[in-house]
């Protein structure tokens, strides 16, 4: 998957959840990637904050030290 | 064949009267007892007297034209007619008395001396209620010749100035006034039954006469929407379907399920052999009631289509012709490869589509093949592409994704809204239903960038049209709220009761921040304040307060969010949870609630459970009896850039045309292209064909058995009327492959799949065929504590405990315009057309609509000089396409708009892959756009055309 796209959907998906309450948000956008994102997809997204977490929101970082890692192979 | 027997759907003359008050009287000597109100007709019919009738029928108001249904009544003077007289206590009365019976053959005689006596050749023969009347009265000779009449062309050696000839130009039916008896039940059925009003009685006494339309109308040029109602209505061959005039009468009915949209009108499929002669809507059917529209009742000719592909194929390479192979070799070939690809890329690198076409029971098969036999979740259906968004929205409110009410509950609203959705093109018999309501003195507010035809249409009108900017949906409707909770209009007992009143007070702050009012909003919105607050003020304290909602609603990048702002507003109103309110999603096509429910996402077991819930999950390892990956799968846009990507490899499409239906063709066709197999298993070679690798013929909705769930949650019965042409059911082929794939199943009929729906989902634990057959149809939740299902959701507390309030801030799409791209484009679909077309292309519906044109406001066709069906070039920032304009007023200035039923315009070209934050459901109603003259189609339409020619070839197989 392009990274462009796995930024833009995490962004889309972090600035939904800023608009809730403080105390949902953090636990929304874990939830959500863990809910609705393919192992492959979250894998990316680490790959992403690994190496610099460039253009990505505040929040999916922060989220993303809650997130399981998903295992190597599928 | 036929496995059900048609339960009474016999006409009673007047339409039920609902009444707490019940009267007593006497017909022949039999007491009945009835509702106040009902008619002397209704009550004989009711003992089982049938009283000989000709302008009279069950759906339609009585007239009292005809004078056949006359009656004598104890102390009353003269013969009242009993369509038209209501029963009172005590009433004694006489159908048949002397005085009575020469009174029918009198009038009998009248009608018959200006009728053409060939009943022997007439195409209503043995289905035609003036041959049963006058047989009814005794009707024997006919005295008199008539001086003037209307039946012969020519009378006394000259033309006959009363003659007029056949009406052919509907596709379906024809009209032959020289059979008209006048009666008017065409008119009324047009009026009340449709709502068109396309029909009139022109003239007066002897010269009285149907008419469609405007002087020098036909019926094809009149408004008439082709729904059929005044054929099924008309007593005689005047009004008659094209199919019975060239098969001849039907000799068998067997009821079942209109394939085309998320009404799901039940239909008798009137058989003569193994051939539909005509498709009656049935008037047990729980969503239609006796109505239909022109798709369910005519557009079925496309199973019988010669486009229709018979024969399993196969091919190594997409750029080969296609090679026709027996089943067994081609369903061995695509396990072969499927397995292949697994094997070099992993468990995960292959997945499928489900059809929201299909039946549950079919789509419940493909799911467990992908999570069993696959062993992944990559499932998914193109319910994605639609309302996704429903499904995370309303789950996140209200706790369950789908419509709250039946459709029977908009008889008792006071308010509809109608958000983003076009009923009448969309959703034709719910439109009917709306309009008889609105007619009746509801009121109605339209939330929709185009003036849809609900806005204005005979006898209705909306109080309010808040003609939005496309992608401003969240905007309006959180300004809505914001009037409610800053004028105080909301229900704070029901606020307390039903959600939680610290999260509402969270959302009430936020709403009440003057940036959300609708003066601040107005420039963004393009929506007038002033119109807006009243809006909000009616729908909160105008009585029963309904929301429908359609895609217009759910193709945004925040999709999500207005559903969600949906369910705020009816849950800051009250009005949730009994007749007459509710939120309504809208469903595209026939199945989608089906195939939601039935587990088709990637994330979800049926019944809406996480694939990471371990009791769930546990269910299904368990019935299946494999371990199932507790990790969501990819959803369909997600597939096509893992494609591209090159970790998905190998796809199996049921009833699907992704590269038609989804957004941003040329990443579709990237993707499709990268995959080493693709498995389309459809009626056509649909433009997804293009890049497969195994074609798998499938059958239509008259070939099969199963179950469709439309969008007010009925579970209704689709039944076989003809064998499958190409052999096998739908969910027979899923089978054989699943099988050659190691799954073992031996299912024999599609009752024991729902029998392991109802064993697996809680919300299905009581729906078996046997129910089916009972009810007729039911809505689910159907389980222990709703044994027969449940019309209205969420009637003493939501299915998530409390209502939940969520934040709605509105995020403006990054599809901007620009100078470059000034104007916005947004899509939709038309009444004779549906979805891609695949079918309707296919039958005479095109007359209609021959081809998709792009709607543009006259001032913004001025300044590019575009005059009305001009050749124009619509392009995006992501590709052009090439269409005719039509110049209308229908769409704001700034705004164009097209429907996406043909292949040759593509308009997915040009749309974008921008999509719903949580769903990503593509965000398909706004693109930036420029519109310029052109000379024609576009290279990339004529190379499509090229490429799909040569994609299409077939090698006659080997012998
Ligand atoms: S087909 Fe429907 S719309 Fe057309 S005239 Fe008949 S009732 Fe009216
Ligand atoms: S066309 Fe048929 S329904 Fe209409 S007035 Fe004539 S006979 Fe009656
Ligand atoms: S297309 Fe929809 S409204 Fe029309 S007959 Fe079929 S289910 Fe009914
Ligand atoms: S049926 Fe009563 S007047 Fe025609």
């Amino acid at each position: 998957m392009l990274p462009d796209k796995i930024v833009y959907m995490a962004n889309q998906i972090a600035t939904f959840f800023e608009s809730q309450p403080e105390q949902d948000r953090l636990e929304g956008v874990v939830t959500h990637l863990e809910d609705f994102w393919d192992p492959r997809m979250r894998r990316q997204l680490f790959e992403l904050i690994d190496a610099g977490g460039k253009d990505l929101s505040p929040l999916i970082i922060e989220a993303a030290s809650h997130l399981k890692r998903p295992r190597q192979t599928a | 064949m036929k496995d059900f027997i048609l339960p009474e759907d016999a006409d009673f003359g007047t339409p039920p009267v609902h009444s707490e008050t019940l009267v007593t009287l006497t017909i022949d000597g039999l007491e009945v007892t009835v509702p106040e109100g009902t008619s002397v007709m209704r009550a004989s019919a009711i003992a089982g007297i049938q009283i000989p009738k000709l302008c009279a029928s069950d759906n339609l108001e009585a007239f009292g034209s005809c004078r056949l249904c006359v009656v004598e009544i104890t102390g009353r003077r003269g013969a009242p007619a009993s369509c038209t007289t209501p029963v009172a206590e005590g009433m004694v009365v006489r159908t048949q008395t002397e005085k009575i019976k020469k009174l029918r053959r009198g009038v009998m005689e009248l009608y018959i001396s200006d009728h053409p006596l060939d009943c022997l050749t007439c195409s209503a023969n043995g289905d035609c209620e003036l041959q049963d009347m006058a047989g009814a009265v005794g009707l024997r000779e006919v005295r008199y010749d008539a001086v003037e009449q209307h039946f012969t062309p020519r009378q006394n050696g000259e033309a006959n100035p009363h003659y007029i000839p056949k009406d052919d130009s509907n596709p379906y039916f024809s009209y032959d006034p020289s059979k008209c008896i006048v009666c008017s039940r065409c008119v009324r059925a047009c009026e009340e039954v449709q709502g068109t009003f396309a029909l009139t009685i022109s003239g007066r006494g002897f010269e009285s006469r149907v008419a469609a339309g405007m002087p020098g109308d036909d019926f094809l040029s009149s408004d008439c929407v082709s729904c059929g109602a005044c054929v099924q209505a008309c007593p005689t061959a005047t009004l008659q379907e094209k199919s019975v005039i060239e098969i001849g009468t039907p000799e068998r009915a067997i009821v079942t399920t209109c394939a085309y949209c998320g009404v799901g009108c039940s239909f008798k499929a009137e058989m003569r052999g193994d051939e539909v002669v005509r498709m009656i809507p049935y008037k047990n059917g729980k969503a239609n009631r006796g109505h239909s529209c022109v798709k369910g009742r005519f557009a079925y000719g496309y199973a019988v289509h010669g486009d229709r592909i018979l024969k399993p194929m196969i091919r190594d390479d997409i750029h080969d012709p296609w090679k026709e192979v027996s089943w067994e070799e081609a369903i061995s070939f695509a396990a072969r490869k499927m397995r292949a690809i697994q094997a070099e890329h992993g468990r995960a690198s292959i997945g499928g589509i489900t059809s929201s076409r299909c039946t549950n029971e079919e789509t419940y098969l493909v799911q467990k093949m992908i999570r069993a036999i696959f062993g992944n979740n990559n499932t998914d259906t193109c319910a994605r592409v639609c309302h996704s968004p429903t499904g995370y929205g309303l789950k996140t409110t209200f706790g369950t994704s789908a419509g709250t009410q039946d459709f029977d509950s908009v008889e008792q609203s006071d308010v509809v809204v109608i958000i983003g959705a076009n009923p009448t093109d969309g959703h034709p018999v719910f439109a009917s239903r709306l309009k008889k309501r609105l007619r009746a003195g509801a009121k109605l507010i339209v939330i929709d960038p185009r003036r849809i035809d609900l806005v204005k249409t005979p006898h209705v009108k909306a109080a309010h049209h808040l003609a939005l900017r496309p992608g401003t949906n969240v905007a309006v409707l959180t300004a809505l709220g914001h009037v409610i909770v800053t004028e105080g209009l909301f229900d704070e007992r029901f606020i307390r009761e039903r959600c939680d009143w610290e999260e509402f007070q969270f959302y009430a702050e936020f709403v009440s921040d003057p940036r959300h009012a609708p003066e601040a909003t107005e420039m963004l919105t393009g929506v007038p304040a002033a119109e807006l607050r009243a809006a909000a003020r009616l729908y909160a304290k105008g009585g029963n307060g309904a929301i429908y909602y359609g895609l217009g609603v759910t193709e945004h990048s925040q999709g999500s969010t207005t559903v969600m702002a949906i369910a705020n507003l009816a849950m800051m109103t009250g009005n949730i949870g009994r007749e007459g309110v509710g939120v309504n999603p809208l469903r595209g096509q026939n199945n989608v609630q089906g195939s939601c429910d039935m587990g088709s996402f990637p994330h979800e077991f049926p019944g809406y459970r996480h694939v990471s819930d371990d009791t769930a999950r546990s269910v299904f390892e368990k019935m299946w009896g494999v371990e199932l990956d507790a990790e969501p799968g990819l959803r369909i846009p997600n597939m096509l850039d893992a494609a591209v990507a090159g970790s998905f490899k190998g796809l199996y499409v049921q009833g699907e045309d992704i590269l038609q239906s989804d957004p941003d063709t040329k990443h579709v066709s990237a993707g499709l292209e990268a995959m080493d197999c693709v498995i389309v298993h459809d009626l056509f070679l649909n433009e997804t064909a293009h890049y497969a690798h195994v074609f798998l013929p499938g059958s239509t909705f008259l070939e099969k058995n199963g179950t469709f769930t439309n969008a007010e949650r009925r579970i209704n019965r689709v039944r076989k009327v003809m064998a499958p042409r190409n052999g096998y059911e739908d969910w027979e082929v899923t089978m054989m492959l699943a099988n050659a794939m190691g799954g073992n199943w031996t299912y024999t009929h599609p009752s024991q799949i729902m029998d392991e729906i109802a064993a697996t989902t809680p919300s299905f634990a009581s729906v078996h065929y046997e129910l089916l057959e009972r009810e007729g149809s039911v809505q689910w939740p159907c389980n222990e504590a709703h044994p027969i299902g449940s019309p209205v959701m969420h009637i003493d507390g939501f299915v998530r405990g409390k209502g939940k309030f969520i934040v709605t801030e509105y995020v403006p799409t990054d599809e901007k315009t620009g100078p470059r791209f000034p104007l916005l484009l947004t899509t939709g679909r038309s009444l004779s057309q549906y979805n891609v077309g695949a079918q309707t292309r296919r039958t005479h519906n095109v007359v209609w609509h021959e081809e998709d044109v792009l709607e543009i406001h006259p001032h913004d066709a001025e300044v590019r000089g575009v005059k009305d069906r001009d050749w124009v070039r619509l392009a995006s920032r992501r590709g052009d396409t090439s269409l005719r304009a039509h110049v209308t007023e229908r769409v704001a200035p700034g705004v164009v708009y097209t429907t996406f039923h043909h292949p040759e315009t593509q308009a997915n070209v040009i749309t974008t892959d921008y999509s719903d934050w949580a769903t990503n459901c593509p965000e398909y109603k706004v693109t930036a756009v420029q519109v310029s003259l052109s000379n024609g189609p576009t290279d990339w339409q004529e190379d499509y055309e090229a490429r799909a020619t040569l994609s299409r070839r077939i090698l006659p197989a080997a012998e």
